[in-house]
């Protein structure tokens, strides 16, 4: 039977963590997912789960402890924000290429400088071409669910690749909400064992971590495109089964309203909801507006997204990130890319960036971004390819 | 006390490695798996050993060998003596894993210091064995933290205004006894049953253990590939590297040196050096003489015995 | 010493190699100048030519030690370690 708790983004990922049966936890503490590693900490040292906390001294060494942990078979967690991913980023290309099942938390944060602890998406968009699978949650359920099932995803044979869950600092970290939690039994039963495929057991021993040169080096990045791939049916498949036992029902994105929609925003993470909420008060003036929500970012969910458009005339893309001297910012690329890919590439499309080290977004703009949406599918005129929300000019 | 002909001659670093001809490096590894006692996993962080013992598709390696990057040896190593302590406590894993750390002075003196630092003060069990060849030498030879004064490095040539490296070697060992860990020591490969005890030494023990051994390196010091073992002698005969134990904290002088041969003898057969000596930098020479001194001293009062 | 090179299908992912010291596939001994000869009449089996040589390329017999030049580099660390002087190096003809 499952039961209702208030908790909060980092709490509800903690609860999961405690669930999963991990044998190793390596993390470091850093604003806004202090609460997350203090939790498991407190955890171990109560006896509540049977894990090894390393408390390391960086983000480096906690997720090169990661990579080692998860070498010998281990149910490997970590997780961190904005600076400690930053450090890290040498090793997450370790850890994916690899093929390290590892599933870290991330409470999203602005990158310095100026230095700044509250919520956007720099960290992990500085990092989207890791080789890591990404999700976005909208809200604690979501991050609480996804870390449950991102452990199955990531330790499928098919996959092999580290996963991270996103929770947006602040605004979801700190904020408590009803979540519905799994009795333990039931994640024991969703979630067996890990099974690992190839272990450093000394008695079979093998070498990990060698010199590929120009003759190898490409065939093995090769082999990881194609296990985020095979990634996309691994989580449907996931998703699937996580409903059955649930209720609840995930996919590679979530749509809300798009049926018939003139226009939609994307948006990941919580800005999505407000989106949804603002969305709701738009359709019962008539307005037939819609928002997508790419629960998983990579791999990029770019059929389900063509699907998703459907006969949408234009899209405004939401991004909580800056790509300093790019065309369009990360996920609107992403957009426009998989629109082009797909011949849909006369879908009018602009760029919003928003809400850089935590500044609101309100609802009251994303109603004059949705409007401004329905005057480009009006005209066919995009006047602005790329705007900056609630900047002072 | 070990004696050679009891040693395995199974080769658990075998050959067909690319390390250069008479590398003492490949010498420390074979000697380091003669001791171990099994089972056992080697984190190699990034550096000659690494790179030249594990071109794809082939490896020297007959133990489960791990590489991560260069900084992080002692981290790798902590998880992974962290996950099977984890496994074996839950009943999915009943062999103890004897987890060894192998890097060079980059590896340890400069990059990977943090990570070792941590992963002594969280007291893993493991051991670290930091070969020292006292400079950047698998990409070209340039200074590290590990490189003696004067030394001639790429990074830091021999000037006409500056000759050699200005500053003086760091104390490996004294950064690791502070962390209050298990045991730590120095070693020569020269002195093989020294060296192959201590390997044993610090495997034993429960907790953290650290050997630093000198790694004499034909390309980079300069030298004739044959005089590898030589130089490793006379770095200890010339008290250039003493060799001692620190065990809980009580200091030990494993080889004593009553009569050390002047230090020059080491310095010249040694390309690195030859710069010195040029009449108008003799005084570097007498610079790296005091430190070899005072150096001395300092650790033979620790170990009480009188220099 | 040519390999078959497989392609990203058939390698084992992650580049994990499954094969313990498979670099004893790789001969080293074309790298060699100088050439150990060990005069084993002279041999004393003490083994420091087997215990210093960076390559595993001295081979204990029961008596005596021998060279493996599929792999000896001809660094001449034996010749020198030798105690008496029974191993000499000698110009590599090829």
């Amino acid at each position: 039977m499952a039961k209702v708790i208030g908790l909060t983004g980092n709490e509800a990922i903690a609860y999961a963590v405690k669930q999963c049966d991990v044998d190793v936890i390596a993390a470091y503490p850093i604003t806004p997912q202090t609460i997350m590693v203090e939790l498991l900490s407190e955890y171990v040292y109560n006896g509540e789960i049977n894990a090894e906390f390393v408390c390391v001294e960086s983000e480096h060494s906690a997720l090169s402890a990661c990579v080692g942990a998860s070498l010998t078979g281990a149910r490997v967690f970590t997780a961190t924000a904005s600076q400690g991913l930053a450090l890290m980023h040498e090793m997450l290309y370790v850890a994916s290429g690899l093929r390290c099942p590892i599933v870290m938390g991330v409470a999203n944060r602005a990158l310095s400088a100026p230095l700044n602890i509250h919520g956007d998406h720099s960290d992990m968009m500085g990092s989207r071409d890791c080789g890591w699978m990404q999700v976005y949650a909208e809200n604690a359920q979501e991050a609480y669910d996804w870390i449950i099932q991102s452990f199955k995803i990531a330790e499928d044979c098919r996959v092999l690749l580290p996963i991270s869950v996103n929770i947006d600092g602040f605004i979801l970290s700190h904020s408590m909400e009803r979540v519905e939690v799994l009795e333990d039994e039931d994640v024991s039963r969703f979630l067996p064992p890990r099974k690992p495929v190839i272990t450093i057991d000394p008695a079979k021993p093998i070498t990990v971590g060698a010199l590929c040169l120009p003759d190898y080096y490409f065939e093995m990045k090769r082999q990881q495109v194609h296990a985020l791939n095979e990634s996309y049916n691994v989580i449907r498949e996931v998703n699937r089964d996580f409903e059955s036992f649930t209720g609840r029902k995930y996919d590679l994105l979530e749509t809300y309203e798009m049926s018939d929609a003139d226009v939609a925003i994307i948006s990941l993470g919580s800005t999505a909801g407000t989106a949804k909420a603002v969305a709701r008060d738009l359709r019962s003036e008539g307005k037939k507006v819609g928002v997508i929500k790419p629960w998983v970012y990579r791999p990029f969910p770019e059929e389900d997204l063509i699907k998703a458009v459907g006969d949408a005339e234009a899209l405004a893309v939401l991004d909580r990130a800056c790509s300093f001297g790019a065309p369009f910012n990360a996920l609107c690329s992403d957009v426009v890319a998989a629109l082009y890919r797909y011949g849909k590439s006369s879908v009018k499309v602009f760029n919003c960036v928003y809400g850089l080290g935590g500044r609101d977004i309100t609802p009251t703009d994303i109603r004059a971004i949705f409007n401004e949406a329905l005057e480009v599918a009006k005209t066919g005129i995009v006047k602005e390819q790329l705007e900056f929300i609630g900047v002072r000019e | 006390m070990v004696r050679l002909n009891e040693l395995p001659v199974e080769e658990l670093f075998t050959s067909g490695h690319r390390l250069c001809a008479g590398c003492g490096a490949g010498t420390i590894m074979r000697m380091t798996l003669k001791a171990a006692r099994g089972p056992t996993v080697v984190v190699n962080a990034t550096g000659c050993v690494e790179v030249a013992s594990t071109i794809y598709p082939y490896t020297s390696w007959k133990v489960s060998w791990v590489h991560v990057a260069f900084e992080n040896a002692a981290a790798v190593a902590s998880g992974i003596e962290a996950a099977y302590k984890a496994l074996r406590r839950k009943g999915l894993w009943d062999k103890h894993v004897d987890v060894i750390a192998i890097a060079g002075d980059g590896g340890t003196f400069d990059i990977g210091i943090q990570a070792l630092s941590g992963a002594l003060e969280r007291g893993h069990d493991f051991l670290y064995i930091c070969y020292d060849n006292e400079a950047y030498m698998n990409t070209g030879i340039q200074r590290s933290g590990a490189t003696p004064h004067g030394a001639a490095t790429t990074t830091s040539p021999a000037g006409r205004r500056i000759p050699g490296k200005p500053e003086f070697k760091k104390d490996l060992i004294g950064i690791c006894a502070a962390h209050g860990i298990e045991y730590a020591a120095t070693a020569s490969p020269a002195y093989w049953n020294d060296y192959i005890t201590k390997v044993q030494r610090g495997l034993e023990v429960e907790g953290p253990a650290v050997i630093h051994v000198f790694s004499p390196c034909p390309l980079g010091m300069r030298f004739d590939s044959s005089k590898s073992m030589e130089v490793a002698r006379l770095a200890v005969q010339t008290r250039y590297w003493p060799v001692y134990e620190v065990e809980k904290g009580k200091y030990k002088l494993n080889i004593k040196v009553p009569q050390p041969k002047p230090l020059v003898d080491f310095l010249k057969i040694q390309g690195r050096f030859s710069h010195l000596f040029q009449p108008e930098f003799q005084h570097e020479i007498e610079a790296l003489q005091r430190w070899v001194d005072e150096n001395w001293s300092r650790i033979a009062s620790l170990c009480g015995e009188t220099a | 010493m040519s390999e078959i090179k497989l392609g990203w299908k058939s390698l084992p992912i992650g580049g994990v190699l499954l094969e313990p010291g498979s670099a004893m596939k790789y001969k080293t001994g074309d790298w060699r100048a100088f050439k150990p000869i060990i005069d084993q009449k002279r041999c004393i089996n003490c083994l420091l030519c087997w215990i210093y040589c960076p390559d595993s390329a001295i081979i204990r017999l029961e008596k005596f030690v021998d060279v493996n030049y599929d792999y000896c580099k001809g660094c001449g660390v034996c010749a020198n370690e030798c105690p008496v002087k029974c191993i000499i190096m000698v110009e590599e003809k090829r």
